[in-house]
């Protein structure tokens, strides 16, 4: 049992050797390898990035976005608190407050400190402020039971206005949706078709390996030697492959950062909050150095998994 | 250790089968030479006993290996137990004497300090002794024939297979080669061996198949080689 394990030990380290050799001797045919497998990976490694940020963008601007219902000055306590109940109790509400005539007027005020002769109106009436519930919802798109809720006549006779809905907000997010939506239905397509031609040419690049090396292969099959034996270096090498190109991908990346910081730090670019960005990659480096070896290698084995198969039957006329 | 029983193979849709109902029986630590013209049929008879070929019918059984019985994926294992010497050497060019040797080891996943044991061994054997660092290409032929030897044996087979191995030497060169079989024959292995060349039959007096058109026409223990007169 232990020699067969100390066999295997063996042997495994003289195919991680053969693969290592392997690499070194095919540099040119694994350059075109590893080139592309950077490109397919550095488009994988933007894409996971843009959709994070984007993901952000869009849950700022939401978070900022409530619904305002304006109450009469008439609404007794109960009544509120019965509101602010069946309000709490609806789908899709992430918050509910309640704001009394002197909260909303110190907001006021707060708001517009600037504009002295406003305050100085104010102060000479009585609070013409009404009290006011904020409401957050969780999705804005999703806010239709809210409206009809508060349009009910029960309800809408303790109102002094319509609630307010930050109309003009509600648009621009649909569009930011709308325009995330097609950027990662094209970041997806471009993830597949690279991660395609990458395989083919990992692919090419094995079979032409095998090719130069086919009377070693054969010699290798008259004397024994195993599958694994035979095609493990290749995967090994292929390892190599993708183990390199998620280092560079993650390199290039990091040095667009670097490039940009100066230029553009704090500000967005247009959509895209690059500072926001920066920050994510930062934070999870090392989660996305994981994901791209592991996609990397996956790459490389699976294309070299396939490209040996053909010369490694032991099938018999 | 070797047994073939009415063993037929056919090449695709050729009228004529290249083997005829062979039927051969070899025991333990023999020597036998299985000599015949071109074409006769000896190599795919030795192509059906390393199982790079399957044979239309019969059945065939070495070193106890039901070859019916035989998963592809078992053939490595096979190939482990068989030592195999070819025409054409099939060294691989890039590796020294040594490393050719070691690399019969390596595929079996013997350790490093094992093969640097075994491997001087081996080349005493083959009379080899010095010229492990030469690169094939720096040997004569009959030199690189006995480092495939070297290589089919190191690994202690029960059973060596050799094809034509003198095909391509001078005489003196071959019969070093023939002596190096003998030599390992004495040591316990059974020896087969194809040839066309008449003087090493005749000097070797070994047992002798005779192979014509795909049928033995003779079997005969301690003989020469009986020139067949038709062709």
């Amino acid at each position: 049992m232990l020699v067969i394990f100390k066999r295997r030990f063996i042997t495994g380290l003289r195919i991680i050797h053969a693969g290592i050799v392997s690499f070194l001797r095919n540099f040119s045919l694994a350059v075109a390898a590893v080139a592309v497998m950077v490109i397919t990976l550095t488009i994988v490694l933007f894409s996971i990035i843009t959709n994070a940020t984007f993901g952000n963008t869009i849950a700022q601007i939401t978070s900022k976005v409530d619904i305002s219902v304006y109450l009469k000055d008439s609404v007794s306590v109960t009544q509120t608190t019965t509101l602010l109940n069946q309000l709490k109790a609806l789908p899709n509400i992430k918050s509910v407050k309640y704001l009394n005539k002197n909260t909303v007027l110190k907001q006021y005020e707060a708001q517009n400190s600037s504009n002295q002769q406003l305050l100085n109106a104010i102060s000479q009436t009585s609070n013409p402020l009404p009290p006011t519930i904020l409401i957050k919802p969780y999705d804005l798109n999703k806010i239709s039971n809210i409206k009809s809720f508060l349009s009910q006549p029960n309800v809408a006779i303790l109102q002094s206005n319509l609630p307010s809905y930050s109309g003009q907000r509600e648009i621009a997010i649909n569009r930011i949706t709308y325009a995330t939506d097609i950027l990662r239905e094209v970041g997806v397509v471009a993830v597949i078709a690279f991660t395609i031609v990458c395989a083919l040419i990992i692919f090419n690049t094995i079979q032409m390996t095998i090719f130069n090396r086919r009377d070693e292969i054969q010699i290798m099959r008259l004397l024994g030697a195993s599958k694994s034996f035979i095609r493990g270096p290749f995967i090994v090498e292929s390892v190599i492959y993708g183990i390199i190109a998620a280092v560079l991908s993650v390199g290039i990346i990091n040095a667009a950062f670097v490039a940009t910081s100066g230029a553009l730090q704090a500000s967005s670019l247009g959509l895209l909050d690059i500072s926001y960005a920066n920050d994510y990659f930062d934070n999870h480096f090392l989660g996305l150095l994981i994901v791209q070896l592991l996609i990397g290698i996956l790459i490389g084995v699976t294309s070299a998994y396939i490209a040996t198969r053909r010369y490694l039957k032991f099938k018999t006329k | 250790m070797i047994l073939l029983d009415r063993v037929i193979k056919t090449y695709g849709k050729a009228e004529n089968p290249s083997l005829d109902r062979i039927t051969l029986h070899v025991e333990p630590n023999e020597f036998v030479v299985v000599v015949g013209q071109s074409g006769a049929g000896k190599t795919t008879l030795l192509r059906l006993l390393t199982r790079e070929e399957k044979p239309t019918s019969g059945k065939i059984i070495v070193g106890g290996i039901d070859y019916d019985k035989l998963k592809d994926h078992n053939i490595p294992m096979l190939r482990r137990k068989i030592g195999v010497v070819f025409q054409d050497f099939k060294l691989l060019p890039n590796k020294t004497v040594f490393e050719n040797i070691a690399f019969a080891l390596e595929i079996v996943g013997v350790s490093s300090r094992e093969i640097k044991h075994t491997v001087p061994k081996v080349l005493e054997i083959v009379n080899l002794r010095g010229k492990e660092k030469r690169m094939p290409i720096e040997l004569s032929g009959g030199e690189r024939q006995r480092v495939a030897i070297a290589r089919a044996i190191v690994r202690q087979p029960r059973i060596l297979i050799a094809d034509e191995p003198t095909g391509n030497l001078d005489f003196k060169h071959a019969w070093d080669v023939i002596k190096v079989l003998e030599k390992i024959n004495r040591y316990g292995t059974t020896v087969l061996l194809t040839t066309h060349n008449q003087e090493i039959v005749n000097k070797l007096k070994r047992r002798v198949v005779t192979i014509s058109n795909g049928k033995i026409i003779s079997d005969r223990a301690n003989s020469g080689y009986k020139e067949d007169r038709n062709n």
